[in-house]
């Protein structure tokens, strides 16, 4: 590309090298120092950026092993971090594959079919997702607490209750996988109709198929979302086993049992590989924030 | 091809079979849910279930068989949740005030006191195998029991008449205490079939019902001391009456559930203690959303543009390295901030301190509590909006550029006559989008400051750093303010009442960009 270039150009590019990494320092900092606190001893005492005295105890806490002190006691770990993990994992994925079926159905009628009331039901979609759940915890509760009268596996304190509850997030899912199915040619479609395919075989043997990419996109931002959401699963879990990570974490800073040190291995051990999901989805995550937004 | 649609294509009898099924147990549980007196769920369940049978059973609704289940889903966890929120500030609803009126009125039926003319003195006699008898004496009536086992399967014993005290050991009060769990919910009958239940360590008593319901249907008779006691709807409480019917006597708990009109939101507008704290939380929830929309959009559009400079090498590391604060989970950096902040052992205030000399009082002292927020959030939020933005600047074509640089146009001067005024227009209803969300920042709140420090003279618990969000659940959630529900869910409403508009707008604003 021919683009003109100014005579201080050489300048200005060391001069943004050098502002950018001023501002990543400042920028990433805090998860330094979170690193370093977690090899550091005890769970209050300060110390510089590299711990003097690295100690591998806090780790040994967060996976669940206990730890010898030097006077011969034995600290038990404070908090199950794995099973939250797992907890987390197990809610986010279940979450995601139902929200994939749930969205992915309701896209293709809203992509491929007419019907009455299309449009105030795609419109009307958008406006409710915007609408926190924080705000209806109470009559979730109530909710929960009357279902689980019924069914209860699905009732409060229950990882069934708290999937059930993120169901209702599909809208922005809805949306994103709609403009998928919309850029996707209808003519083969329209050939599998011709030689007697039904809308569900049309549906199932062709369109999915061809909308791999968007449904992990869908899986990963849903996942994610599952993982991060605090407020409906401290409203509904109650048993500190039956926490996800998200409402689990919280117990390591109360005032009168601030654990700082246990806080950081068991943070940074659960933010790893969520982490790494995200960076490594994050090519393709920045098209499906981008595509959903853009299409309001 | 295998059929994956059966029931419409081969076997009709099944669908049938299935929709009859489930309109049956749909309509028993609607049934059931209102005679239970649930009549919102029962509703509920109505629409969804007829909704449902009616789109499975019909040719016309195919398409509508599709976004059924999904609807479904929308309609349980968000919609209905929503109506709900919206009528419960209608009402009362509370801690105090949390059961509707027939179960309270049961729970007072149910109630019972030990009837002095049925009081028997207990004692626990042991066997030659492990049962044991228990003896039950009233001046010269004796009952005794079967031998029988002290477990947990024991729940009830039937009593007979007899003599003489049996001749084993008599247990010591230390077995009594012991079994006190499994003692306390046995059902015991004497040769009558009057129940008795234990009253005290060495006693049981008859339990009659204190209360009896008086001629009016309303009234509650107290069979102790002859006290009639009324429900007052007006506040939701049983209250003790005199003889011409006047409520005289405090309020008894548990309160009943009441429609209370627009009462949660005249308080809003006239309760000092409650219009003071809302009208500053509201304007500071205006000027963070606000706020953080402005810093996040300044830092990500610059860096944006940075990152995708031409002459820049390396671009794919910076990226990488400045999404990091958007790829690690926001529960773990907002806590992670929430110790680094801490002003007796946090790291930021001992380098601080070691630099000035000072302390700073980041929870505290409101000013530097919202600061510290915004700082946080700031971090948070930068890199969606720079993600949006180098999205956009792609779009924004070279030879504009080009053009300026001909001019002997600066960056500066370039970045603020092309790339902003550019991108602000579709970057507008992700802006609004932004705001919205930010506005109902929950978890940042929750997590970093839980609204601290509290506003001084508010009726409910309620901080300067809360936003409306986290206002509205202290008050249902947090002991203190006696969750009430109904004021939460009042306020609640009041911010449905302006998300719905934020939410109008940007429908507003994406359609003007498509046109």
């Amino acid at each position: 590309m021919a683009i003109v270039k100014s005579k201080n150009e050489k300048y200005r590019v060391w001069l943004a090298h050098g502002l950018l990494w001023l501002f990543l320092a400042m920028i990433l900092l805090p998860l330094f120092m979170v690193i370093a606190i977690s090899f550091r001893d005890g769970n209050f005492s300060s110390g510089s950026l590299i711990p003097e005295n690295p100690t591998l105890d806090h780790w040994r806490l967060a996976l669940g092993i206990a730890v010898e002190n030097s006077d011969g006691s034995v600290t038990q770990p404070p908090f199950p971090v794995l099973l939250w993990l797992w907890n987390s994992v197990k809610v986010a994925a279940v979450t995601s594959v139902l929200v994939l079926a749930l969205s992915t159905t309701c896209a293709y009628a809203f992509a491929r079919m007419a019907f009455k009331g299309k449009k105030i039901l795609l419109e009307g979609m958008l406006i409710f997702q915007m609408f926190p759940a924080v705000l209806a915890l109470v009559a979730l509760y109530a909710l929960f607490d009357k279902v689980g009268q019924y069914i209860p596996f699905l009732g409060l304190n229950t990882h069934g209750g708290l999937i059930f509850a993120y169901l209702g997030g599909i809208a922005l899912h809805v949306w994103t996988i709609k403009g998928y199915f919309e850029t996707i040619d209808k003519s083969l479609e329209e050939a599998a109709a011709l030689d007697g395919a039904s809308p569900w075989q049309t549906f199932r043997m062709i369109l999915l198929p061809l909308s791999v990419p968007i449904l992990a996109v869908v899986f990963i931002l849903s996942f994610i979302a599952a993982i991060t959401e605090v407020p409906v699963a401290s409203i509904l879990l109650r048993d500190v086993n039956q926490y996800t990570l998200a409402v689990g974490m919280q117990q390591y800073l109360y005032p009168q049992n601030y654990l700082w040190g246990d806080f950081a291995a068991a943070a940074v051990l659960s933010a790893i590989p969520i982490t790494l999901v995200f960076i490594l989805a994050q090519r393709w995550l920045v098209g499906g924030l981008t595509a959903g937004g853009n299409k309001g | 091809m295998p059929t994956s649609d059966a029931s419409t294509v081969s076997t009709p009898w099944l669908k049938w079979f299935i929709l009859a099924l489930v309109s049956l147990i749909g309509g028993y549980a609607v049934v059931l849910m209102y005679a239970k007196g649930e009549s919102s769920f029962a509703l509920l369940t109505l629409i969804l279930v007829t909704a449902g049978v009616i789109i499975f059973a019909r040719k016309e609704t195919y398409a509508h068989r599709y976004i059924y289940p999904g609807m479904a889903a929308v309609v349980l966890f968000i919609i209905f949740p929503l109506l709900y929120t919206v009528s419960i500030a209608f009402t009362n609803y509370s801690g105090s005030n949390q059961l509707s009126y027939e179960r309270v009125q049961q729970q007072f039926l149910q109630r019972t006191f030990a009837d002095d003319r049925y009081q028997f003195k207990f004692q626990i006699y042991h066997t030659d195998n492990d049962k044991v008898l228990l003896f039950f004496s009233q001046a010269d009536k004796k009952l005794i029991s079967e031998p029988v086992a002290l477990d947990q399967n024991l729940q009830q014993v039937s009593l007979q008449a007899t003599d003489t005290p049996p001749t084993g050991n008599q247990a010591k009060l230390m077995v009594v205490t012991k079994n006190r769990n499994i003692l306390s919910n046995l059902a015991v009958f004497t040769p009558d079939g009057t129940q008795l239940a234990m009253s005290g360590l060495r006693q049981f008593a008859a339990k009659t019902p204190l209360y009896t319901l008086a001629a009016d249907g309303e009234s509650l008779v107290n069979q102790q001391t002859n006290e009639q006691i009324k429900p007052n709807f007006d506040i939701g409480f049983y209250q003790a009456v005199n003889p011409t019917g006047e409520f005289v006597g405090k309020p008894m708990a548990p309160g009943f559930v009441v429609s209370a009109g627009w009462f949660n939101f005249e308080r809003i507008l006239t309760d000092e203690g409650i219009q003071g704290p809302f009208i500053k939380i509201f304007i500071w929830t205006v000027i963070f959303a606000g706020l953080t929309v402005v810093f996040t959009l300044a830092v990500g559009m610059v860096l944006a543009s940075v990152v995708q400079w031409e002459g820049l090498k390396g671009k794919a590391v910076y990226r990488m390295l400045l999404i990091l604060p958007y790829a690690v989970p926001a529960f773990i950096s907002i806590l992670i901030f929430k110790g680094l902040f801490n002003q007796s052992f946090g790291e930021i205030n001992q380098v601080i301190e070691g630099l000035f000399g000072i302390r700073i009082n980041w929870f505290t002292d409101p000013i530097l509590a919202k600061t510290m927020i915004l700082i946080v959030n700031t971090w948070l939020g930068y890199p969606y909006i720079m993600i949006l933005c180098m999205g956009l600047l792609k779009s924004i074509p070279a030879d504009l550029y080009e053009a300026s640089a001909i001019d002997g146009a600066n960056p500066i001067q370039n970045f603020f006559k092309i790339t902003f005024p550019l991108m602000i227009k579709p970057l507008t209803p992700l802006l609004i989008a932004s705001f919205a969300f930010n506005f109902n920042n929950f978890v940042l709140i929750q997590l970093l400051t839980n609204g601290a420090p509290d506003i001084i003279g508010s009726s409910t618990p309620a901080g300067h750093t809360d936003l409306l969000v986290s206002y509205t659940y202290r008050i249902a959630f947090e002991g203190g303010g006696g969750q009430d529900f109904g004021l939460a869910s009042a306020i609640a409403t009041l911010i449905f009442l302006m998300v719905g508009g934020l939410a109008l707008l940007n429908l507003k604003a994406s359609k003007n960009q498509l046109a």
